[in-house]
């Protein structure tokens, strides 16, 4: 066995700390628009709304039901050998659509299952002071499904965070395609790997500590 | 001020409100009595259109809705002129007291945010919870919930004050202050219909004192009347085990 090259792992970090960015920003704008896309997904399946609801149960039965590297090299490779306005889709483009799509289907069920958690009495009370349907969804009762549903959805976006590595699959010079460039060049893959290993932990730990803090904050009205 | 013509609910084929016929006065209070069971919570709801009628009409103003066929305009029409008060109080619980208050003024009848909160921090002073205003509903007791709950429904101006079993679900402790407060927007001649089981309560504040049993109005008349010499054996009978 061989000693580690620790001044290389030194040297290694600031380089690829510069594809962190990339990284983070890929996973924050799918995370913003799989969120979105998943609320609606939820209101749509809890209200059952005739057409809408069964194609979006196909939706999210077929995004959930096969894995997520397929879903990015269809939507990189494959789409554009049928529409032909595709083929100027770039890798980051396609893996943050690949993205959100495939969380959105994830986090819509546990956004559903939040909603229909919260208690009848707070549906009926938006309702008998005269709120639409719209308004009770967003003044009443999504603010008290986060709460419920915020832990879950925390720990998607830290898988959702940790995804973004097979966007270098497309192409993309994100942190894992930028340590293959490097690896490649000095053949030290076990230090370049643990490298970045420690960049994906060190920034899924500090998630945490964002976690207690929303977390407290959503329950500040259930807090005695 | 409302008229209820032929109001039918059916629940699995059971009809639990049989054909109700009901003249509301403006600033009557109305006290609805009954075994458990017999459609009097039901009334209510379906006054506030939290429950659709299979059938009947509801008269306001001389205008005519038809239950059946009520469009969204016509039910948020009802629900702007009826407030509810709920048996298990209902607040919101992502709401402080005072926005509890507030959300319908804002969120339903358009008012800029100051004003509405302005009047909710004077209800809050009004039913003694000044202190409360931004409280949570998760930290503040049944009675106190209660009576944000009539605050909330105070706020609204409605018309119709729909009060279900407004103490059944409180412990014994809480029902008096309850009761307190519900007295006093009676004496302001807030009209109301009120389903209780505390009959002394009923006897004090009630123009009117409706007997239900059965999905039907048995009997009713002033509460001297119905409590002292029901002219009915059922209301006898079901007074004779309440009281």
């Amino acid at each position: 066995m061989r000693a580690l090259d620790l001044d290389y792992m030194l040297g290694l970090l600031p380089i690829l700390l510069k594809y962190l960015p990339l990284t983070l920003g890929m996973a924050s704008v799918s995370m913003i628009l799989a969120l979105i896309l998943a609320s609606l997904f939820a209101i749509i399946r809890v209200v059952r709304f005739p057409v809408l609801d069964a194609i979006t149960r196909l939706f999210i039965s077929f995004f959930r039901g096969t894995p997520l590297l397929v879903q990015l090299f269809l939507f990189y490779y494959g789409l554009p050998q049928l529409f032909s306005f595709l083929t100027a889709i770039d890798g980051v483009s396609a893996a943050i659509i690949g993205l959100t799509l495939h969380f959105s289907a994830y986090m819509a069920e546990s956004i559903r299952a939040a909603i229909l958690g919260v208690d009848r009495s707070q549906w009926e009370a938006a309702k008998s002071i005269g709120m639409s349907t719209g308004q009770m969804m967003r003044r009443i009762i999504l603010p008290q499904a986060a709460r419920v549903a915020a832990p879950t959805l925390i720990n998607y976006f830290i898988d959702l965070i940790k995804s973004t590595s097979l966007a270098f699959t497309l192409g993309v010079t994100e942190l894992m395609g930028a340590a293959q460039k490097e690896a490649a060049g000095s053949f030290l893959y076990f230090e370049t790997f643990i490298v970045v290993a420690v960049i994906y932990w060190g920034v899924v730990e500090s998630l945490a500590f964002v976690q207690t803090q929303i977390e407290n904050r959503l329950s500040k009205a259930v807090s005695r | 001020m409302i008229q209820i013509r032929g109001l039918t609910k059916i629940y699995n084929g059971v009809p639990v409100l049989n054909g109700i016929d009901l003249d509301i006065k403006k600033g009557e209070r109305i006290a609805i009595i009954g075994p458990s069971g017999t459609g009097k919570s039901t009334l209510l709801r379906c006054l506030n259109f939290l429950e659709t009628p299979e059938q009947g009409e509801y008269v306001l103003d001389g205008k005519s809705i038809d239950v059946q066929k009520a469009n969204a305009a016509q039910i948020k029409e009802m629900r702007l002129r009826t407030a509810f008060v709920f048996q298990n109080y209902a607040l919101f619980a992502n709401k402080t007291a005072r926005e509890n208050i507030a959300e319908g003024l804002i969120t339903v009848r358009g008012e800029a945010k100051e004003t509405a909160f302005e009047r909710a921090d004077e209800i809050l002073r009004d039913i003694g919870l000044a202190d409360k205003t931004d409280a949570y509903p998760a930290s503040l007791s049944g009675g106190q919930q209660q009576r944000v709950g009539i605050g909330r429904a105070m706020a609204s101006n409605s018309e119709l004050m729909l009060v279900d079993e407004p103490t059944s679900a409180l412990d014994p402790e809480w029902v008096d202050e309850v009761l307190q407060l519900l007295t006093r927007v009676a004496q302001a001649h807030q009209t109301m219909l009120i389903v209780t089981h505390e009959m002394a309560f009923a006897k004090e504040i009630a123009d009117r004192v409706l007997f239900m049993e059965g999905g039907r109005i048995v009997e009713q008349g002033p509460p001297e009347k119905i409590f002292t010499s029901p002219d009915d054996p059922r209301t006898r009978s079901f007074l004779r085990k309440v009281l």
